[in-house]
């Protein structure tokens, strides 16, 4: 037991970058290149925690502890997240709300960042993202109520515990529905095409990159890392949802685990390739249909 | 006889389209109409069982609205000769054939016993004369025709779905399972109530929208006000009394179901909104054509609100249906010839009507006093027949509100008449060679003669015939 | 098979939703065309008792290429004549639109549990798939500016009534589904020609323009 929590911690600690990677990776494959290595990421990691960081005269504390709490709520979120059909670290009635809290600390904490230091280029980019946040919130809180209501459970391990099996049989296209919304909410929450992109620098297109703009050394290690873990954090949501393949054994479990949720990161992959960034003015649309395809699940599961 | 009279129609419109001369085409509505109005009369008297597994037959209801509209086209028909021959510079071919259509459309929605067929009928109406509103080919009659195109669809989509709302009703295990008038009204205390109450509501508002009752009434302004006088003419006096028709097809299921209270409550309410609507637009109504459409909201308003009353008020409305379509068919003919012989429709700048028609000035005068209810003329006395009804039935709010309706309406419609007809014609813009013939001038005088005699001395043959067609409605 | 017909209750649903955000009139008039599909799929699924499966062959292949081929034709090269791509802002935007759509399905689905069915309820989802499918075509012939977008609405307005059509295929069958298609068919041909007239008169298809005729 003990050596499978600390498993389990040690997945969510090193695992999430090479999502980041995969990502990166089928994108530049699909594009025809060859692409960085997939443990690229690794490597920035190690270079920026050894970096000295630039602090602007015109930061406060603010902004220093802006990375550091973001971090901080990310990996606190995660250990609420239930893995390969254990229960997670902590779980107790209404972590969903926590969870869903604790990314929007996250974010919070950011963008009180970019704000601080006092640039109006970080402003806009921090008014977007916090634009767009808000409609993905009540589409992310639709999702878990669609989630909480099939399985009858309050907690996140209860949601994707063993009960979920049954909820499927009984309201699959509920839960259909509910998971395309989710992963259109992973998408908006991860600033991915469509809703941003994450390679841009043009002034006029960047939303969340333009947020961590000002962050060098250890902090940008910081926010790279908790990017790639809020990544990860959705992505065991969206497989433990969709792909819930029961198989024998604890270890087989979390191997399948490993395998779905890079899975999950060549999805995001191809979708980012596949589609152009939306026009501003889209993305809410986008948003709210995805919250009302969730609207639409729960009314066919209140039936 | 039955299917005489709808064929002949639907053959020689179809010829229309084939005919190539211009010149001799609009003789094609006249031999259609006056064969329509020999199969009427042989009717009349020598009444037929019903046909084509009882979908088609000619009851008392029916009898009223299609020989009202039979003698309306046949008036039209004469009048058309005239007119077309002044129009001659357009193509008639789809004006004419889709007259013809149009009659035997509008024979069939008399005819129908099977709300299906009456449904299918109805919605051919509609698509036969939104092409014939765009006849003057400009830009205000193409969006006066892209209106009534689209929100007649809509309301006879909606329509379909309480047919089959009502269809539905009657679906159970010991329902009759079948969309028959008669099986329905015999069936009526097994029908479902909830889908009978749901059905009524939305036949009300996509028939109601054939009718032109309010709120239901956007399209009448402008297709009335861009048709020509003669289809104005077809569709004030003789499609809305079609609608009207299907309504009352539909109340009759739906008191044998027992929902009749509310029926009429809905009914009432629409036809007091329409009279009111009517009377405030009426006011300082610029174009003379718009406003006939809104006196058309007013009088269906009438025939709706003598609907909601019930009793005696709905002979009187059968009465009325007559009386509208021939005083419509009055007003229109002479308001064609009016915007023919002045080129415009402006009340600001036709005036002097009755100098430079001396027939068609004064018919249209008179045609707005028989319209607003003055007697001697018959629109008095159904008028009267429905107020009458209100305070029998206990409801002297309604009749109260009725009268004022009636009186706004006069004074702004008056307004507008007075100041087309009367005066001088000097320096109004004019087409010279336009002036009151026998063919243009002539049936709107036969009309007008017609509602006057219908006012003096009512035959009665015809009085009999509308309480029949009451006690079809009314169940007593 | 209940699945399947649950997944395409479903989906047509979704694509009203869809039909009420989107700006592009090609893809628009590819989901109504889908819509008309699953509707023809549907009318197969639905089919109870043996005899009557070869009227609802005939009205589900009458629907397939009325629907799903033929009126998609008819209005694909009516937007590439008048060389039109994309709706302009409606009169209700896209978001108000999806929200009073959403609140249209969720109306739905609590008034159909209100009204009971007096024949054996062919599927659960029927009744309300029909009322939301409705409600949506009424939404978009009201609020849209362009007259393609409007016979659109009025294309998802009967797509609606003939799901609700579908619930009396066994005593009506071949009449009802017909004189929908016939209804839908003859109306669209006509404003089609209506459409061409506008286009020729005013060179464009915004109903903006159709505004001069008022009090």
């Amino acid at each position: 037991m003990i050596l499978r929590a600390l498993f389990q911690i040690g997945l969510l600690l090193l695992l999430p970058p090479l999502l980041l990677g995969v990502v990166n990776r089928v994108k530049a494959i699909v594009a025809g290149r060859e692409g960085p290595p997939l443990l690229q990421l690794y490597l920035d990691l190690w270079k920026l925690l050894h970096k000295g960081a630039v602090y602007s005269r015109t930061t406060t504390w603010v902004f220093r502890a802006g990375p550091a709490v973001g971090l901080a709520a990310i990996a606190t979120a995660g250990t609420m997240l239930p893995v390969a059909g254990q229960p997670a670290i902590f779980s107790f009635a209404g972590d969903f709300v926590l969870f869903a809290y604790l990314l929007a600390l996250a974010r919070f904490a950011t963008a009180l960042a970019a704000l601080d230091t006092g640039s109006s280029f970080e402003g806009m980019g921090a008014a977007r993202e916090v634009s767009f946040a808000s409609m993905a919130e009540p589409a992310l809180f639709l999702v878990l109520v669609v989630m909480a209501r099939a399985t009858g459970s309050l907690s996140l391990s209860g949601m994707l515990g063993p009960a979920l099996a049954p909820a499927w049989r009984a309201a699959a296209p509920a839960l259909l529905l509910s998971a395309i919304a989710l992963f259109v909410v992973a998408l908006a929450e991860n600033s991915r095409i469509p809703v941003d992109d994450p390679n841009t620098h043009l002034e006029l297109t960047m939303i969340h990159e333009v947020m961590v703009l000002d962050h060098s050394g250890p902090d940008l290690a910081f926010i790279l890392y908790g990017a790639s873990l809020k990544l990860f954090l959705f992505a065991a949501l969206f497989v433990r949802l969709v792909a819930d393949v029961g198989v024998a054994g604890i270890w087989a479990a979390e191997g399948v685990f490993v395998v779905e949720v890079i899975g999950f990161a060549l999805l995001v992959g191809l979708v980012e390739s596949g589609m152009a960034r939306l026009r501003l003015t889209r993305v809410p649309q986008m948003l709210v249909g995805a919250s009302l395809l969730s609207v639409f699940a729960l009314v066919l599961l209140l039936r | 006889m039955i299917l005489f009279v709808i064929l002949v129609p639907l053959v020689l419109g179809a010829s229309a389209f084939a005919w190539p001369d211009n010149r001799t085409r609009p003789v094609l509505l006249l031999v259609g109409s006056a064969l329509h109005v020999v199969g009427i009369v042989s009717l009349w008297t020598h009444p037929e069982a019903p046909v084509m597994n009882g979908y088609l037959f000619l009851d008392a209801a029916g009898k009223v609205v299609v020989s009202t509209s039979s003698v309306l086209f046949l008036a039209s028909a004469i009048y058309a000769q005239g007119y077309l021959r002044h129009r001659s510079d357009r193509d008639n071919r789809v004006f004419v054939g889709g007259l013809l259509i149009l009659l035997a459309a509008m024979t069939t929605v008399g005819m129908a016993q099977h709300l299906g067929v009456l449904w299918v009928a109805i919605e051919i109406t509609t698509l036969a004369t939104a092409p014939l509103i765009y006849f003057n080919h400009n830009a205000q009659s193409l969006e006066a025709a892209w209106k009534y195109l689209l929100v007649s669809s809509l309301g006879i989509a909606l329509a379909l779905l309480g047919t089959f709302f009502l269809a539905l009703s009657g679906a159970g295990p010991d329902g009759p399972r079948s969309l028959m008038l008669d099986d329905l009204i015999r069936a009526g205390p097994q029908l479902s109530r909830p889908w009978v109450r749901a059905a009524f509501v939305f036949l009300l508002v996509g028939y109601g929208t054939k009718m032109g009752l309010a709120p239901l009434h956007s399209w009448k302004p402008d297709a009335y006000g861009e048709a020509p006088g003669l289809l104005g003419a077809l569709l004030a006096g003789g499609i809305t009394n079609f609608a009207f028709l299907s309504v009352v097809r539909v109340l009759q299921v739906t008191s044998a179901a027992g929902e009749g209270a509310f029926a009429r409550d809905a009914l009432l309410g629409l036809g007091l909104l329409s009279m009111a609507l009517a009377a405030v637009f009426m006011a300082g109504q610029r174009d003379f054509k718009r406003m006939l459409a809104y006196s058309s909201v007013e009088h269906m308003g009438i025939l709706a609100v003598a609907l909601g009353l019930g009793g005696a008020a709905v002979t009187g409305a059968f009465y009325h249906v007559l009386n509208n379509g021939l005083s419509k068919g009055v007003m229109f003919l002479a308001a064609g010839n009016i915007h023919r012989a002045y080129g415009s429709k402006r009340t600001d700048q036709v005036r002097g009507a009755a100098r430079r028609l001396p027939i068609s000035g004064p018919l249209f005068l008179a045609g707005f006093l028989a319209v607003t209810g003055t007697p001697p003329f018959g629109p008095f006395w159904s008028e009267f027949m429905i107020l009458n009804g209100a305070i029998g039935t206990g409801r002297p709010v309604v009749a109260a509100l009725f009268l004022l309706f009636l009186a706004v309406i006069f004074i702004g419609m008056g307004a507008t008449v007075l100041h087309v007809v009367q005066g001088s014609d000097e320096g109004a813009p004019g087409n010279p060679g336009f002036k009151d013939s026998w063919l243009t001038a002539g049936p709107p005088l036969v009309l007008m003669l017609a509602v006057l005699a219908l006012g003096i001395w009512l035959p009665s043959g015809l009085m009999g015939l509308f309480s029949a067609a009451a006690r079809l409605v009314t169940g007593t | 098979m209940g699945a399947w017909t649950d997944m395409a209750f479903i989906l047509v649903v979704v694509l009203d939703l869809f039909l009420l955000a989107s700006s592009r009139l090609g893809a628009a008039i590819r989901a109504v065309a889908l819509q008309g599909a699953l509707l023809s799929l549907l009318a197969l699924l639905l089919t109870s008792s043996g005899h009557s499966l070869g009227h609802m062959l005939v009205v589900a292949g009458g629907a397939f290429f009325i629907k799903a081929i033929l009126i998609p034709w008819l209005m694909f090269r009516a937007i590439r004549e008048m060389a039109i791509r994309r709706e302009m802002e409606p009169l209700v935007g896209y978001v108000p639109s999806m929200i009073l759509g959403g609140v249209g399905v969720v109306l739905s689905f609590a008034f159909s549990r209100g009204l009971p069915l007096p024949t054996h309820e062919m599927h659960p989802f029927l009744v309300p798939t029909a009322l939301a499918t409705v409600w949506t075509g009424l939404l978009l012939v009201v609020s849209r500016r362009k007259a393609v977008t409007q016979v659109l609405g009025f294309l998802v307005l009967e797509n609606g009534v003939f799901v609700f059509g579908l619930l009396l295929t066994d005593f009506m069958p071949v009449m009802v589904e017909a004189g929908v298609l016939l209804d839908l068919l003859a109306a669209v041909f006509v404003m089609g020609i209506v459409m061409f007239q506008i286009n020729r008169e005013f060179a464009s298809l915004d109903t903006d323009a159709l505004s001069s005729l008022k009090d």
